[in-house]
């Protein structure tokens, strides 16, 4: 269903969708900018409709909504094992297209990967609709549209935000209930971008053998990355993570375990106890990263991993584009082809 | 709710002390698993790690652990009576079937020879399954040897070729790395031989290709990979390689896959 409605109505009814939902969006995060005193766009909790930052790219994705940064597994209290609990509360997103085929991404791994299906994943996905936020322009690092993640109809509402009056397409019922006949009924479907500024070449998979790994390519990555992991961690699709067990303070009988986000672009992410470890070189980690997000992933599942948000090329303090790896990577392919 | 994160308590029966730093832990289990899987054995507020199973029986489970860490120097504090927690099994392991009726070699390295102990027992106790049974073990030095005994034990019915790198002035038997004691096998029992090398990578690396470097097919060689794991079910990520998951499609590969699988 199509509504147009002005910014007023609409708070209202996010304001009833409050009651059973925390709605999170893009918004601006004070003083928590790279430099000081600026601002930086992140994934929270919003009460009002105008918190939300349309024209600007989030610098972290929404995944920590449902992949936290860091999830308490169990609880432990001598010798016996207690599940944690989520709220119980059911989760609204405002995100772009890309990072609902991100999400798609997480719930390949998360869902499907292995023969178990990761219930802390799942006990939260389950809880979140998506509104997702028209996006026809893009901005000068993405290139969803080469990694065909610009579309999707994965949405319970979709929005058009214009200078009085937001568009909506309902597609939940039980969405559309909490809007009462509120605004006015049109015809309308999100648009899509076409074409981003940035265009990527994504090598054949079946051209892309171990050979590649011996490309000089890599070492100028050794000498550039500095293995901090902001790409990991800014990624929408990025899903690794460790364990973690703590006990707390004096009583060692009582602890939780809980697992956190893991970067392979950071120090110790093969070590094994006995000191083998793994991807030494900044450059290998920078390949393994690469061809897991058009390569590995896209063996076991039938798409690309990458959905060309550009947050990994946003946030790198090197300033190296992950676009132009890819593009480089290409060439090198296409290269030896035609030798 | 079906939580696969969440571990069972594993009570040890006795604790064997193999060398200073390589104890065998026998579990109260009834798990059945497979030869070469592992468990995900954890102490609450220390941590998590996959350790392989080294043997299983009636009501019991082994696991050879080193005292290389965090967790380990923690679990070697633990005695008879005691539990630690696990989860698992996981993991593809050997298929006994595979190696039925033909000429099996393995080929152990130190703590390698853990994963493939129970292997070597059933067929030590079904000896008449195999046409052939030669074990070759090799450790640094005498005094980290494991599973003594049963080394003495094995030498009954299977060809048992036992090396270290450097002797000791009490040491009588083989000296030398373990790929100077690998068989050059006649190209016409090239089909009706299997052979497992398992043990550190290097090892893996040169044993298998003292193998290959007499044009033995790569299809018979099997072997054990170790990688840092923090679920075991195909979800943390760190034990990738390429679009292999060593949780899953491994530990154990055939040489065909793992010569291409590349950190």
């Amino acid at each position: 269903m199509g509504v147009k409605m002005g910014f007023e109505n609409f708070n209202k009814v996010l304001d009833s969708l409050k009651e059973n939902y925390k709605i999170y969006g893009p918004k601006n995060i004070e003083s928590k900018g790279r430099f000081s005193d600026t601002d930086v766009v992140g994934y929270g909790e919003i009460d009002n409709f105008d918190e939300i930052v349309f024209d600007k790219k989030s610098y972290f994705s929404p995944k920590e909504i449902i992949h936290p940064i860091r999830q308490t597994l169990f609880y432990f209290t001598d010798g016996e094992v207690k599940e944690s609990k989520v709220d119980d509360k059911k989760v609204i997103v405002f995100l772009r297209p890309c990072d609902i085929n991100g999400i798609k991404r997480l719930d390949s791994i998360f869902l499907q990967n292995g023969p178990h299906e990761d219930v802390y994943y799942k006990r939260l996905r389950e809880k979140v609709k998506f509104f997702m936020i028209e996006c026809t322009e893009g901005f000068d690092s993405c290139y969803c549209v080469s990694m065909e993640a610009n579309k999707t109809d994965n949405y319970s509402l979709a929005i058009r935000v214009n200078d009085n009056d937001v568009y909506l397409d309902i597609q939940d019922n039980e969405i559309e209930s909490y809007f009462n006949e509120n605004g006015d009924e049109i015809d309308f479907k999100p648009d899509y971008i076409k074409e981003n500024k940035i265009e990527v070449n994504i090598p054949d998979p079946e051209s892309l053998t171990n050979e590649v790994f011996e490309n000089p390519i890599w070492k100028e990555y050794s000498q550039r990355c500095i293995g901090c992991g902001r790409c990991n961690t800014s990624c929408i699709t990025c899903s690794c993570f460790s364990m973690q067990d703590v006990f707390y303070d004096k009583n060692k009988k009582v602890g939780e375990r809980r697992r956190v986000w893991a970067g392979c672009h950071v120090d110790g992410f093969t070590d094994m106890a006995g000191g083998h470890t793994f991807r030494e070189k900044y450059g290998d980690r920078m390949r393994f990263k690469t061809m897991h997000k058009i390569n590995d992933f896209y063996k076991r599942f039938g798409f690309h991993m990458c959905v060309g948000c550009g947050r990994c090329t946003d946030v790198c303090p090197q300033y190296i584009s992950f676009s132009k790896c890819i593009n480089k990577l290409n060439q090198i392919v296409e290269g030896d082809k035609n030798e | 709710m079906n939580n696969p994160y969440v571990p069972f308590k594993l009570p040890i029966i006795n604790v064997t002390e193999e060398t200073d730093i390589d104890y065998t832990f026998r579990f109260k289990s009834d798990i059945n698993p497979q030869n070469g899987q592992f468990l995900e054995i954890s102490i609450p507020g220390v941590g998590e790690a996959p350790i392989s199973i080294s043997d299983f029986g009636d009501g019991y489970l082994d696991m050879t652990i080193r005292r290389v860490g965090k967790l380990t120097d923690e679990v070697f504090e633990l005695k008879e009576g005691d539990y630690l927690f696990a989860r698992g099994p996981y993991g593809n392991g050997f298929n006994l079937e595979d190696y039925k009726g033909k000429d099996l070699v393995i080929v152990a390295g130190g703590t390698g020879l853990a994963p493939v102990k129970s292997i070597v027992n059933y067929f030590y106790e079904h000896i008449e399954e195999l046409k052939s049974f030669k074990l070759i073990i090799g450790f640094k030095s005498p005094k980290d040897i494991l599973f003594n005994e049963e080394i003495e034990k094995w030498k009954n019915k299977i060809n048992v070729i036992l090396t270290v790198d450097n002797g000791d002035e009490n040491w009588k038997g083989n000296t030398g790395l373990i790929t100077k004691y690998i068989p050059k096998i006649n190209e016409e029992d090239y089909n009706q031989t299997e052979v497992i090398i398992v043990g550190p990578p290097i090892m893996m690396k040169f044993a298998s290709l003292e193998f290959l470097n007499n044009n033995f097919p790569e299809e018979k060689i099997w072997v054990s990979f170790e990688r840092k794991m923090s679920c075991g079910i195909g979800k943390c990520g760190h034990c990738k390689i390429d679009e292999t998951y060593v949780c899953l499609e491994g530990p154990v590969f055939n040489y065909t896959k793992a010569k291409n699988l590349i950190d």
